[in-house]
């Protein structure tokens, strides 16, 4: 009984992260992409991506329980909110230290546009776009307890709200255990990325 | 056997600067600067570091536009820069086949690639990214990319100088005998005295800055050149008279 509602816990909360954490990558890598090849683009728009950067995911509880009342929307929404601004910014900035010869010789060889964006400039960010999918991933684990305690009726960070109003603080053990052991074995999937052979050289030398 | 499987028709490639001035802001690099490379001809620039060689071969490749005079390049410009310019995302076997992109012929492709892998010898590397090979091997596949398809002038940047010696010795050797089996018109740069008088057919000593050519060297001795050749003894006492050293 107690184990299937973990499970069950488990289960949403990984979708939570899971979808909230893979659109903000889908949106927020070609975002970071773009601006990060156009430098006008860029200034306009640091102040605000630090902006909300620096805001506070959990700020937003009040307008995703508003928006999207209880469930899974507010949590997508949350998780989004809190990875979204990182990777863009991670991605832009990798961008912007793109050695020049790497254009250079995309010039000498008719890259453009897409291509150059799919061939060259994209490979040689790979390597630190991975790392910031791994932080961003951090965040998002951490922030998914925060934002079903308030906003879900279900998850990882429910179980341990339910648990502080019944006092039962072996429970909340449990379940922080679970949050630990599943952030860290995530952690290692996406660590694997880092074996792909073409962004071996990004960490190496 | 190789040179003209590519290209029987290859028009005839040229290179020419005429009047060609160019400054970065106050310092003026080029004034009033005259060359041509003729068909097939190996040309080496030398000349102290930061005297405008690379300057040049931005100029002619068309990188940098000169504040005045006229460039005319006939022929497709490939080149091999001073810093390392291969994709370290693609692998050995990618990296060349970059050279055949016009080529739509996707067997036909691979088909070249592996020729050209086997000119450079390096069968056994096709699948190795660049950081997991040799500075030399790294050397010998943007040789082949350079190589590869339609190209007709090839540019080279210092591209031996990150080696060591005996490397250097070694890449020479193997850009004369890559040379002789498909046929290019060459601007080498390098301030290697050596490597201009074992390489060219004409050494062109640049000097100070605005870099001006100061002296105009032919060297008709045949290739490979042994160190110990007349012609390159003769030639190096040349061009150090030149360089006033
Ligand atoms: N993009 C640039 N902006 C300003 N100065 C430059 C630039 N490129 C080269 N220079 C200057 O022009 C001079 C010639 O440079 P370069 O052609 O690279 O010399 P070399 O290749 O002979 O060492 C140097 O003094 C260098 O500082
Ligand atoms: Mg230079």
């Amino acid at each position: 009984m107690l184990a299937g509602r973990l499970v069950n816990d488990i289960i949403a909360s990984l979708w939570r992260v899971a979808v909230g954490f893979v659109l903000s990558a889908v949106l927020g890598i070609p975002t970071g992409l773009w601006l990060g090849q156009h430098i006008h683009a860029r200034h306009a728009f640091l102040p605000l991506l630090n902006f909300f950067r620096f805001l506070s995911p959990l700020a937003w509880i009040p307008f995703a329980i508003l928006w999207f009342h209880i469930g899974d929307k507010p949590a997508f929404f949350l998780i989004f909110m809190a990875t979204f601004f990182p990777l863009v910014l991670a991605t832009m900035s990798a961008v912007a230290t793109i050695p020049s010869i790497y254009f250079r010789v995309a010039q000498d060889y008719h890259y453009q546009g897409l291509e150059l964006l799919r061939k060259v400039t994209f490979p040689a960010v790979l390597p630190q776009v991975i790392t910031a999918l791994r932080v961003s991933y951090g965040i998002a684990w951490v922030v998914i307890v925060a934002a079903e305690m308030v906003g879900c009726q279900d998850g990882l960070g429910y179980g341990i709200w339910e648990a502080r109003n019944g006092l039962r603080l072996d429970s909340a053990v449990c379940y922080m255990m679970v949050i630990g052991l599943l952030g860290m074995g995530i952690d290692r999937l996406l660590y694997q990325l880092t074996k792909l052979p073409n962004v071996r050289w990004g960490y190496e030398r | 056997m190789y040179a003209g499987v590519m290209k029987d028709n290859r028009s005839v490639s040229r290179l020419q600067l005429e009047k060609v001035s160019h400054s970065f802001g106050q310092v003026s690099v080029l004034h009033d600067l005259s060359l041509v490379v003729n068909h097939g001809e190996v040309v080496v620039l030398v000349g102290p570091s930061g005297c405008g060689k690379s300057t040049i071969l931005n100029v002619l490749s068309g990188h940098i536009i000169p504040l005045s005079g006229l460039v005319r390049s006939e022929g497709v410009v490939r080149t091999i820069h001073q810093q390392d310019g291969l994709f370290p995302w693609l692998t050995v076997s990618e990296n060349i086949a970059m050279g055949l992109r016009s080529m739509k012929d996707t067997a036909h492709r691979t088909k070249e690639v592996s020729e050209l892998i086997n000119l450079v010898h390096l069968e056994g590397f096709e699948h190795h990214y660049p950081h997991q090979l040799s500075g030399g091997m790294r050397q010998r596949v943007e040789l082949a990319r350079v190589l590869a398809g339609d190209s007709d002038i090839l540019l080279m940047d210092e591209p031996f100088s990150a080696l060591d010696y005996q490397s250097r010795l070694r890449m020479r050797r193997e850009l004369i005998r890559l040379l002789q089996l498909r046929l290019r018109t060459v601007v080498f740069v390098t301030h290697d005295i050596e490597e201009a008088a074992q390489l060219a057919d004409r050494v062109l000593v640049l000097s100070g800055r605005p870099a001006t050519i100061s002296c105009e060297l032919l060297i008709d001795a045949p290739r490979p050149r042994d160190l110990t050749d007349n012609a390159v003894i003769e030639a190096m006492k040349k061009i150090l008279k030149e360089l006033g050293l």
